[in-house]
């Protein structure tokens, strides 16, 4: 899920709930999220499997 | 004379109760006349089993009498934290939500101390299901720093760490999910080990993230802590201890992150201990874990889930029972995606390799245990070194991550602010290698006194 409309079904699923406190909570675990997202060390199928790179370089 | 008593150490008591000298119920009495002392205070016992403790001390010394005696633990009194079953007791783990009818079982851990003699005085106060770092969600209030009332005691094993510091028992059974025994330990001035994942027991332990929870003992000395893990885990330690002698400790001090960020004195505290071990012959190499800038990213998307997982039902059937700030971190984990928490278990086996990378040539890593000194109640968020964040990201910045590796951590204290506030110095092992790591922490400790 892209995490723009997962940010606002969460935010709106707080209103909903009335849990309105919960809502600046989110806010950062959003932006944890976006941080997890953009670690170097995500795998991407268009690139080389990270795992495989270090065990080939392993096997020098 | 009772005061000076039950401030002493299970090393330097244990001796003293083989030989008959001092007995178990001298001992149990010197710690009921300090928790009637302190406790009004201190609020660090949710319950105190005078009663109970009196009794398995009275037969601890008929055993002793007639040459039964089981080890050092046999007689000595401690706390245990409330989300550890204690038979005949309830397991609040400080919340409304549980049930109040007592334990029928000893968590493993406490049947292990109680097979070895120890006498357990009663159930610690805590952070609601040990899901907070400053003892003050508690639906039995919160804990007091013992050396100052005005501040936390840490947490979530605030109540544990303050019975200890407080000469309250003589060491205490807690659980830490990412630092719930090494920070309170910090805070209140004693030692607390989180021993690698997996070697102690949880059974018997209320969860709250089930990769991440461990076990471990609060205690006044590294020997002491060595003791109380050792037989938590089933085997029978005996006096005095064979300590390998450290020559040429070589100790690796991750500077970036885990050093940017640290309240002045704290900072000083710590500076001052490297100095001292450095007179000492100890070499101090900067290491580095590269992806240490993600660990609480990382953390947040284990821990949220895998605690709501437990907490789902009571949620949607009575969330008003909870303590508000513990049901809204609950009520997050809802909203963590299986993509992201999948994430963030890759993420944390690229922590456990770069962990272990600078543990290489290393007996161990050395950084401080708590980023600024027991913070005063009340407040949301601090700011350090420039950066502005909350009291539970701070309290939790230095030691979570080891929660994500496994490796064992252990704090011990490294003096006092100027207001008095003491200061904890962290030490990591080898994964798998506690009884090294408590080594190190020996030598470490005696060098910096």
């Amino acid at each position: 899920m892209r995490i723009e409309a997962w940010a606002q079904a969460i935010t709106a699923d707080a209103k909903l709930r009335g849990l309105f406190q919960l809502i600046p909570l989110l806010n950062g675990l959003v932006q944890a999220t976006q941080t997890l997202r953009l670690a170097d060390w995500n795998e991407s199928a268009d690139q080389d499997d990270q795992e495989n790179v270090i065990a080939a370089k392993g096997s020098d | 004379m009772t005061q000076e008593l039950c401030l002493r150490t299970i090393a330097e008591l244990a001796p003293q109760v083989e030989a008959g000298a001092i007995s178990a119920l001298e001992l149990t009495d010197a710690c009921l006349e300090q928790i009637t002392r302190r406790e009004a205070d201190l609020n660090a016992f949710i319950v105190v089993d005078g009663d109970g403790a009196r009794a398995t001390a009275s037969r601890a010394d008929n055993e002793i009498a007639i040459g039964r005696y089981r080890g050092p633990l046999h007689g000595i009194p401690i706390s245990v934290k409330d989300m550890i079953a204690v038979t005949g007791l309830p397991t609040t783990a400080a919340s409304r939500i549980r049930p109040t009818t007592p334990a029928q079982h000893d968590a493993t851990i406490v049947a292990n101390l109680r097979a070895a003699g120890a006498v357990v005085l009663g159930k610690c106060n805590l952070h609601e299901f040990a899901f907070g770092t400053t003892g003050e969600d508690s639906a039995f209030g919160p804990t007091r720093n013992p050396h100052d009332t005005s501040r936390s005691p840490g947490g979530s094993s605030g109540g544990s760490a303050a019975t200890v510091a407080a000469g309250m028992s003589y060491g205490s059974v807690g659980t830490d999910t990412g630092g719930s025994i090494r920070i309170p330990s910090a805070a209140c001035g004693v030692v607390g080990l989180k021993p690698g994942f997996g070697e102690l027991s949880c059974g018997g332990v209320v969860p709250l993230s089930r990769s991440l929870d461990h076990v471990g003992p609060l205690a006044r000395s590294v020997v002491d802590a060595w003791l109380l893990y050792r037989v938590m885990g089933g085997k029978n330690p005996t006096l005095p201890l064979e300590f390998t002698t450290r020559k040429e400790l070589r100790l690796g001090l991750p500077r970036r992150h885990f050093m940017d960020h640290l309240d002045p004195q704290v900072r000083g505290q710590f500076n001052d201990a490297l100095d001292r071990l450095v007179d000492a012959g100890v070499t101090i190499s900067d290491v580095d874990v590269p992806h240490a800038g993600e660990i609480a990213a990382v953390y947040l998307h284990i821990v949220l889930p895998e605690a709501m997982t437990y907490h789902s039902k009571t949620l949607n059937s009575r969330p008003e029972d909870y303590t508000p700030g513990v049901r809204l971190r609950l009520e997050m984990g809802r909203y963590i995606l299986a993509e992201d928490y999948l994430r963030a278990q890759h993420g944390r086996e690229i922590l456990r390799r770069e962990v272990t990378e600078a543990l290489t040539d290393h007996d161990a890593l050395v950084l401080p245990t708590l980023a600024i000194p027991a913070p005063p109640f009340g407040i949301e968020s601090v700011t350090v070194d420039g950066l502005t964040d909350s009291v539970r990201n701070l309290t939790l910045r230095l030691t979570q991550v080891f929660n994500l590796t496994g490796h064992p951590a252990i704090s011990i204290p490294v003096g006092n602010t100027a207001t008095a506030l003491p200061c904890g110095l962290q030490l990591v092992g080898h994964a798998n290698q506690t009884v090294d790591l408590l080594t190190v922490a020996r030598y470490v400790e005696e060098t910096i006194r």
